[in-house]
């Protein structure tokens, strides 16, 4: 069987994050693999580690140039090659499901793993977009999965608690922490990369087209009073903010 | 018409249901409010959506007893395509997100997710949401005959019943639905129970981290401050990576997005990925003994000190 598993290249969860106009500017910002789908990486290679019949695993880039980084990073990770569709074009998540829906079956993948939710768009919609285009099960928020033959089994994150599930292959499967913890690539492993293909495509055949716009963005950060009281007489303290809370905040009786 | 697919648990609304009815009222736009009612022996819940909605449409199946994403996807397009909805609403929850993105694609339109607010003008939907860890708030707009919207958890002023001023109640409609075969086994279930409130719908909450010192602490102080002052308990991803406490209780990027009338952080040092969970919390108190910790910076009120000693205090206090 083969494995697509989606990354993305998104800041650092600790860089700064600005706005030139009225649109997110990356300019500078340092940027990363996202964590959440750096989980769907890790997992297609442990799948494989643990003895499930993978054929292929392929990482797959839907973006701008900067995306190349992830998915060198997803090479040397393990990963056996690498897509990336290169557009500078920000396409929502239900109409980028649209290209992997096509690519998953162009490649003949029957697992796909996405991360729950990146840290660029704060979006959960990919993973079940792209299943309901390809008429797939999907299990999100997986902290736990094995393959049996034609199935996958596991666990997940449900509203008020989690589930063990079991569903049949071909399936997406939204992943997120819990799931593993990710290798660091090593420096053989870097050198490897290298050499494997990262194929590039154009997002013209694929029928794509953005159906939300963004028409602003601003960094709002609400002003908050940042009192700070010393703690150095914690029943004064605690008397303090009480009154706070009671009677200037009024958020407690 | 505005479809609203209801969320409801223990025979009863959620609050997130009547933060929607009210995000659909005060949107802007044209047709009768209509609240879809899934799920099996929910004749109650739907006399209680009669109380928020011009009409109720009833899908009461043996098929609908377990939320599924397939069959609830199913279910909600066929409504919203035979009632020829202009919008579609449904609840920014885990469940929610997970079948809404199915439903814009089975009626091939626009997904709008997790809308903090919600403006409608002829085929135009705008609304606002947070992107890049919740730091930056986008505006966003579709056009089309149906957009299809999650409403975020807390972003609304919960709707009041119409029916206490003398109005008829919404009419109630039984609907026939075809729904696939859920493919998906559940083959087990754990329900993390609280006799506290959900951490989702509480108006305060008292949340952890790694510097309360031990799971004794955690249930020393923690817990013990929330039960004094009826408030629900979270915790930070570094707790729950401990195995102190259950990943259900998780306030952050990859936990529970909670928006309270108060959050009450202690040892908490406030990493991005947790702001991003509670950064909108209406006030902010930050209990911990570093005075150079980040949560700081996004407090309202903060108390330099250590939790051993500023906790016991703050429970004695409230007592009076």
């Amino acid at each position: 069987m083969n494995i697509l598993t989606l990354v993305r290249q998104v800041p650092d969860a600790e860089a700064r994050v600005k706005v030139s106009g009225s649109a997110v500017d990356l300019e500078g910002t340092t940027l990363v693999i996202d964590g959440m789908d750096e989980y769907g990486v890790e997992e297609a290679l442990r799948l494989r580690e643990g003895g499930a019949n993978i054929e292929m695993i392929t990482a797959l880039a839907i973006g701008p140039k900067r995306n190349e980084d992830a998915l060198r990073t997803a090479l040397a990770m393990g990963v056996d090659r690498a897509i990336h569709v290169e557009t500078d074009e920000k396409l929502d998540a239900v109409s980028l499901s649209r290209v992997v829906a096509q690519i998953a079956q162009a490649e003949n993948a029957t697992l796909i793993l996405v991360g729950g939710q990146e840290a660029d768009w704060d979006s959960q919609a990919l993973g079940a977009a792209t299943a309901e285009r390809l008429g797939w099960p999907q299990l999100t928020w997986t902290n736990e999965l094995k393959i049996e033959g034609e199935s996958i089994s596991g666990r997940h994150d449900v509203d008020d608690g989690n589930e063990s599930f079991s569903a049949p292959l071909p399936a997406v499967v939204t992943t997120q922490q819990g799931l593993n913890e990710p290798r660091y690539p090593t420096l053989p492993n870097i050198m490897k990369a290298k050499r494997k293909e990262l194929r590039k495509d154009t997002l013209d055949t694929y029928g794509a087209a953005n159906t939300v716009r963004v028409v602003n963005a601003e960094i709002q950060t609400r002003a908050r009073m940042n009192r700070v009281i010393d703690g150095k007489d914690p029943q004064a303290a605690a008397e303090q903010l009480l009154d706070l809370l009671r009677n200037e905040a009024k958020v407690l009786a | 018409m505005k479809l609203i697919v209801a969320e409801h648990a223990s025979g009863k609304l959620t609050k997130a249901t009547l933060e929607m009815v009210a995000a659909a009222q005060n949107a802007g736009g044209e047709g009768p409010i209509t609240l879809l009612v899934l799920g099996q022996n929910v004749a109650a819940v739907a006399t209680e959506a009669a109380q928020y909605a011009e009409q109720v449409l009833v899908g009461d199946s043996a098929a609908l007893a377990a939320y599924n994403p397939e069959v609830w996807a199913a279910a909600a397009a066929q409504i919203a395509q035979e009632g020829e909805a202009s919008l579609v609403l449904i609840g920014g929850s885990r469940s929610g997100r997970e079948y809404a993105p199915r439903v814009a694609v089975k009626l091939d339109a626009p997904y709008l997710e997790d809308a903090t607010s919600l403006s409608v003008n002829g085929e135009t939907v705008q609304a606002q949401r947070y992107t890049y860890l919740a730091r930056v708030t986008e505006t966003v707009e579709a056009s089309a005959p149906t957009v299809i919207v999650t409403v975020k958890p807390g972003s609304f002023a919960p709707a009041a019943p119409a029916t206490s001023t003398g109005a008829a109640a919404g009419e109630q409609y039984d609907v026939e639905l075809e729904l696939p075969a859920a493919r998906t086994q559940i083959t087990g279930r754990s329900v993390e129970k609280t006799s506290r409130v959900a951490l989702t719908e509480a108006d305060v909450i008292v949340t952890g981290g790694r510097g309360v010192g031990s799971p004794d602490n955690f249930a020393t102080y923690v817990e013990g401050l929330a039960d004094r002052i009826g408030a629900g308990v979270g915790a930070t991803r570094a707790v729950v990576d401990a195995g102190w406490r259950p990943y259900a209780e998780q306030v952050g990027q990859t936990g529970k997005t909670v928006q309270p009338k108060a959050y009450i952080a202690l040892g908490v040092s406030g990493a991005v990925q947790h702001l991003s969970g509670m950064g909108k919390s209406k006030f902010i108190v930050a209990i911990n003994k570093d005075a150079e910790a980040p949560i700081f910076k996004v407090a309202d009120y903060g108390i330099v000190g250590d939790v051993n000693q500023i906790v016991p205090a703050l429970i004695e206090a409230a007592k009076k």
